[in-house]
């Protein structure tokens, strides 16, 4: 079975293998800005968060040897670029969607020029569980092996979203997020659970950009995310800021991006441009679909300055 | 009106100072003779120069004219195909006095290396995959190319000897003529040893996109192909996933054997070291370069990556038979009969297209054997 081809079951095999191994970067960056965005907060530079996490981590592994360590420092990376993000937004009359933005270039900058020596070496990846060594299939199993970050992904969202239910830390952070005034009279420290909840946030987008590096496509180079991290911040919208809907969105992201190649290498290959863009149409429907011109989003943080 | 006046003044006032400048330097330094004889060149890149691909090779080139006598070497990465290489050259040329200058990027072509080299007509700009035209472009331009595709049929050949499954796949970025080129010779090399395989093609779409090109690499392994090859800037995210699959692979633009040791077969590699070295040889030695330079095998433009490990006998004899016919220049890829893969004749019985046959630089098809499309 080692050389056989799919065929047509191909195509649900590498959608669903897709949607496992290009989620990830997705799930983390989106569960990290759904953190950042229930506190009141937008914060655009998650992208140079994870392009800079995606060089540090890899940097990190490279020289000490260990991807682990370049996971940890990845998350260290992403949250001080939080903590500078929070800092600059707890000024007066600063935007934080501007601050966003050019973060998103002080990343990518700081990544692109600290990355240089480290495009060429070959760091070492982390290791894959083999979920699928019941299967005769050298597809499946391929398939099935399994990056233990998506799983510490898929276990972080129910967390999150308990977390945010039930727990007190929880309800501050959604008060701080839904009337800063109401948090600011029961004497909450508004800045401060901002300044945390960015930097978790980070903490999160700096994961997994580690994981572009250092396992799919495990590789560092200046082209690694090509707006990956954008669009997980997009995907929060999409997800109605609830952690468990981030991971459903991010499945359902990293399959669609992986239609376009399965379709092509089982030969159909007509309009192949309009395949490769079946992730952005998607959104754009499912957005239309769910939106309204009533009322706001449902689940958005009232404080959040898109929505107000 | 007022702008354009003071624009003027300031410009020729620093055209003067410059000139002062240079002239005091001129009588004060003893050295300044000397210095007139180092030959100030300089590289432009579109992307990192370690990046195990296109720019990678153009690097090579320029480590190769660094080590020669009486020069000096600029090089920058990553300018974008915008103004910015114009603004790039400008202070080469005005800071570093570079008189030889090579854009390497195709999208440097037109209108910013014409510009630049208009605008310093005792210049001279060399660029890369422009097709320079007399009397249209200017006489201090000329450009260089080579056909990688002679490179990529023998790559086919040793293709086919190691695939099992007889199935091939090549990720590409976009279907410009000079990919399905590739696509097309790497095919029929294949099909000249063995006439039921087939390439698998998928276009990413840009020609820069780890992911897609991981995803598609992988979709391809999942589908049979045990051979893959690829025409994107970098093949590195495609030749570290092949290897990891445990599938054979072949390069392109530079060597990328060392990120596969076990299935590294062979691959098609540029020697601009030749070239370059060439070139500086030529305006060292105060000839004017040829405007329009091409070249495969023969002429030392492209080479091929050492043979792997796991290339077979057989497959090494035919393929340097292949080669020795390519360096006498007797071998022709695109000899009729030739179909397309809807079954329609491309190349007619008896007719045959040579390397420099203008007619192949406009490919729109894909050879009998491609599963794939162009739209």
């Amino acid at each position: 079975m080692d050389h056989a081809s799919l065929g047509w079951w191909g195509v649900p095999l590498a959608v669903l293998a897709g949607a496992i191994r290009v989620s990830t970067p997705f799930l983390f960056v989106s569960l990290g800005e759904c953190l950042t965005e229930k506190s009141g907060r937008i914060n655009l530079g998650l992208e140079g968060t994870l392009v800079m996490g995606a060089m540090s981590g890899y940097a990190t592994a490279y020289l000490t040897g260990n991807p682990w360590a370049g996971v940890l420092v990845a998350g260290l990376a992403g949250s001080l670029l939080g903590v500078l993000h929070a800092a600059i937004c707890a000024l007066e009359r600063v935007n934080d969607i501007a601050v966003g933005i050019a973060l998103m270039l002080l990343g990518t900058g700081l990544a692109f020029f600290l990355g240089k020596p480290f495009i060429q070496p070959q760091a070492p990846q982390l290791p894959a569980i083999p979920f699928g060594w019941w299967s005769g299939s050298a597809q499946v199993r391929s398939a099935l092996d399994i990056n233990p970050l998506f799983l510490v992904g898929l276990a972080l969202a129910p967390l999150l979203l308990w977390g945010l239910r039930t727990t007190r830390w929880g309800m501050v952070l959604r008060i701080v997020g839904e009337s800063a005034e109401a948090a600011r009279a029961m004497g909450y420290p508004i800045n401060r659970v901002r300044l945390l909840a960015t930097a978790a946030g980070g903490f999160f987008a700096g994961v997994g950009g580690s994981f572009l590096s250092l396992s799919y496509p495990g590789s560092w180079n200046e082209r690694l995310s090509s707006g990956q991290g954008i669009t997980a911040v997009a995907l929060v919208i999409f997800a109605r800021w609830d952690p468990v809907l981030c991971v459903w969105a991010s499945l359902l992201f990293g399959g669609a991006g992986a239609l376009g190649p399965a379709l092509q290498s089982v030969g159909v290959t007509q309009g192949y441009h309009l395949f490769n863009a079946a992730p952005y149409v998607l959104t754009l429907a499912i957005m239309i679909a769910t939106s309204s011109s009533r009322h706001r989003l449902a689940g958005a943080p009232a404080e959040l300055s898109v929505t107000r | 009106m007022g702008n354009a006046l003071r624009f003027s003044r300031r410009s020729v006032l620093k055209t003067m100072t410059a000139a002062g400048g240079l002239g005091a330097l001129g009588a004060g330094l003893p050295w300044t003779p000397a210095m007139a004889k180092t030959l100030v060149i300089g590289f432009l890149y579109v992307g990192p120069r370690d990046d195990y691909g296109y720019n990678q090779a153009h690097a090579e080139g320029a480590a190769a004219v660094k080590a020669m006598p009486g020069v000096k070497v600029l090089e920058e990465e990553k300018v974008p195909e915008t103004v910015d290489v114009e603004n790039s050259m400008e202070s080469m040329i005005n800071l570093d006095g570079a008189s030889l200058l090579f854009p390497t990027s195709f999208g440097y072509f037109d209108p910013y290396v014409l510009k630049e080299a208009k605008k310093h007509p005792d210049l001279t700009f060399l660029h890369c995959g422009g097709l320079w035209t007399p009397g249209k472009h200017p006489t201090n331009v000329g450009s260089y190319f080579g056909y990688i595709d002679e490179a990529e049929y023998l790559s086919g050949i040793v293709a086919a000897y190691a695939s099992k499954s007889k199935k091939l796949g090549f990720i590409a970025a976009k279907p410009i003529p000079q990919v399905l080129r590739n696509i097309n010779s790497f095919t029929l090399g294949a099909r000249s040893v063995d006439p039921t395989i087939t390439t698998a093609v998928v276009f990413t779409g840009d020609w820069s996109m780890p992911v897609k090109e991981a995803e598609a690499a992988n979709s391809l392994i999942d589908q049979g192909a045990d051979v893959l090859t690829c025409h994107v800037d970098s093949p590195k995210v495609i030749v570290e996933t092949a290897e990891k699959r445990g599938v054979f692979a072949t390069g392109y633009h530079a060597s990328q054997a060392t990120l596969a040791p076990k299935g590294y077969l062979t691959g098609a590699e540029w020697n601009w070291a030749k070239v370059y070295t060439d070139f500086v040889k030529m305006v060292q030695g105060g000839i004017t370069p040829p405007n329009l330079v091409r070249g495969g095998l023969k002429e030392g433009i492209i080479k091929t990556s050492p043979y792997g490990a796991a290339v077979s006998d057989a497959a090494r004899r035919h393929a340097d038979a292949v080669k020795a016919k390519f360096m006498d220049g007797s071998f022709v890829i695109y000899k009729g009969p030739i179909k397309d893969n809807k079954g329609n004749s491309v190349v007619a019985e008896g007719k045959s297209h040579g390397q420099t046959d203008i007619a192949l630089e406009s490919m729109n098809w894909l050879v009998e054997g491609v599963t794939g499309s162009i739209s």
